[in-house]
């Protein structure tokens, strides 16, 4: 990691820390925790998509294997909740690499519908597997996660617990995209035919940094789930996939900070547009389409431009 | 009902709701073909068509061969909208950018619809009555008719479009080769704009034709844009005839499935069977490899 972003890093770090001191409406702690949770699947999906140059629209469904892996597990069959949390992400990475494998051959708008139509069987799964998942309805009555003996029961402890995931998460991004794969996954990115030639494992690196990504959003699903106590299908859905899509290119696809960004305004946007009722969707899509007209390189482009302009006037 | 007239029953509809499909299927390829963009909200103008055509033909009782060119009409201005104020002014667009700007007109598009139509599902009467016909021990919804003459009447005006006149052939020209056409004269900015045109015109035939079976609501685009998808990818992006098969073979499939198997899993066996298919051969049925590999992220 580079002074840049160590530095950032910190920041942020100092500002998550001083929010819930500032502000102590539990409301907002709560859409902090959804923030978090978002922000970790869609730290993942950016080193999917801005890195290695590979889009998803399925990534809802590691989300959802995570959710429903912590459910199952401890809701029905009495797991250990980080046990359940840890055989979550060995099912998502296993689902990754099975998936992944034939997927990943494939190209630009096929692989978009692949990864789409994956994740469209996996929620029809979610919905009809009633005995397990039990179907549309859902399943209740989940037990709150334990971190060293303590509970975390209360919207501040969950925000400190689900930030320090992220933090974590975000970190380790960090390292491996200044890292030597991360190098090779750029270089995957801007031509796989030249990054071949020069010896990189193209397709083992697209399936790994694939299974890295399903894993993060099955960490995410986990958080989820102890946070809410409460999973149905319809979270998991094709919606979701999308909108993770678009947060990382809202953001800034070339940045994991911009996964970050665009996971907290698209977060945090439908909060304050639930206000105006019926115009709702209409505003939404009004904002997500000016963002994206005037900042094609999403939000975090734009801030870099900015910053830049200023600096040169300094 | 014996088991093979039930198989004909769900072919019949199979076909039915697969004709559909492969309208839409040839929107996608249409706007893909003049500019590389997936544009999802082509399943925004089924929806659009099938609301507009039941404003017209419902709400203000016109007649049905008034109400239809009317909300052809409509949608055909809807997609030129759309393409000036959406596509057009975005300078130096990447393919991700474009997909995430058609993701947000869709939302618009639902939005809007959902201000004017409200959240209500809307019924369109069928065009002749809703008598069935008997066919082969199957009962024939006389929609179905209409629904197949229709994309056959579709899909042969838009043959000829492509295959016999100037524009169609510049648009076609521009779909194998944007920089060579443009050389040759032909000023491809108008032929995005036309693509759009044509795709919402087509778009919206199809909801019109489907409104009276499924009804519409505001939420009905996306399923539909997505099924839409998977024949145009199945057939192979771009590829005028694999899309009209491959619609047809998706509708079939998921009204079997839905029918023999299970009616919860029918979107999930017809998926199953895209991704098979895809796996096997990355490009569609129909498609090209080297084209497949050619227009990427």
């Amino acid at each position: 990691m580079d002074k840049k972003n160590s530095l950032t890093l910190l920041i942020l770090t100092v500002c998550l820390v001083v929010f819930p001191f500032i502000v102590t409406n539990t409301y907002y702690i709560s859409t902090m925790v959804f923030v978090g949770i978002n922000g970790i699947i869609a730290i993942g999906l950016s080193l999917l998509m801005g890195c290695a140059g590979q889009i998803s629209i399925g990534h809802a469904a590691f989300f959802g294997l995570g959710a429903y892996t912590s459910a199952v597990l401890t809701a029905k069959l009495g797991f250990h909740p980080w046990c359940a949390f840890f055989l979550g992400i060995l099912l998502s990475s296993c689902i990754a690499l099975i998936i992944g494998i034939p997927s990943l051959k494939l190209k630009g708008h096929y692989l978009a519908m692949a990864t789409l139509g994956f994740g469209e069987i996996t929620y029809i799964v979610f919905n009809e597997l009633t005995d397990i998942t039990g179907g549309p309805s859902g399943i209740g009555g989940i037990p709150k996660i334990y971190l060293a003996g303590y509970a975390m029961n209360t919207d501040i402890k969950y925000y400190f617990f689900v930030w320090a995931f992220l933090l974590l998460i975000l970190t380790l991004s960090l390292n491996l995209i200044h890292s030597r794969i991360g190098r090779a996954l750029r270089s995957i990115h801007d031509s796989e035919v030249a990054a071949n030639a020069m010896g990189v494992n193209t397709s083992k690196l697209k399936i790994q940094v694939f299974m890295i990504s399903a894993v993060f959003g099955s960490v995410a699903g986990s958080l989820y789930t102890h946070y809410v106590t409460f999973v149905s299908p319809s979270s998991f859905g094709l919606f979701f996939s999308i909108l993770l899509v678009m947060m990382v290119v809202i953001g800034g696809m070339h940045s994991v900070w911009g996964a970050l960004i665009g996971a907290a305004l698209l977060t945090i946007l439908p909060e304050f547009l639930r206000a105006l009722k019926d115009f709702e969707i209409f505003v939404y899509g009004a904002v997500l389409l000016l963002i994206m007209i005037f900042l094609p390189r999403g939000l975090i482009g734009g801030l870099e431009y900015l910053f830049n302009r200023l600096i040169k006037k300094v | 009902m014996p088991l093979y007239s039930q198989i004909i029953q769900y072919v019949l509809s199979g076909i039915t709701i697969g004709s559909v499909y492969a309208i839409i299927a040839l929107g996608f390829n249409i706007i893909y073909n003049s500019t590389s963009i997936i544009n999802f909200a082509q399943g925004e103008f089924v929806m659009l068509g099938g609301l507009t055509m039941i404003f017209f033909t419902v709400m203000l009782k016109f007649p049905l061969v008034i109400g239809f060119p009317l909300t052809v009409l409509v949608l055909t201005l809807i997609g030129i909208i759309m393409e000036r104020f959406t596509i057009s002014p975005i300078k130096k667009p990447t393919v991700v950018t474009l997909i995430i700007v058609t993701i947000a007109v869709s939302i618009l598009f639902k939005g809007v619809a959902m201000l004017v139509w409200g959240k209500d599902t809307h019924f369109l009467p069928p065009f002749s009555g809703e008598k069935g016909i008997a066919f082969m021990g199957a009962s024939l919804n006389p929609q179905y008719i209409w629904v197949v003459g229709i994309t056959v009447v579709v899909v042969v005006l838009l043959s000829i479009f492509f295959k016999y006149t100037i524009i169609g052939k510049a648009m076609t020209a521009c779909a194998v080769n944007r920089t060579a056409a443009s050389l040759m004269g032909i000023n491809v900015k108008r032929m995005v704009l036309l693509s759009f045109a044509l795709s919402a015109a087509i778009g919206g035939i199809a909801g019109i034709i489907i409104a009276p079976i499924t009804l519409m609501a505001y939420d009905n685009g996306a399923m539909l844009g997505l099924k839409g998808f998977g024949a145009a990818v199945l057939g192979g992006l771009g590829n005028f005839y694999g899309a009209i098969f491959a619609g047809l073979l998706l509708g079939v499939m998921e009204s079997l499935g839905a029918g023999l198997i299970h009616s919860g899993y029918k979107d999930a066996i017809a998926l199953l069977v895209l991704l098979l298919v895809l796996f096997i051969k990355p490009s569609g049925i129909f498609g090209v490899t080297e084209v497949s590999g050619f227009k990427k992220f």
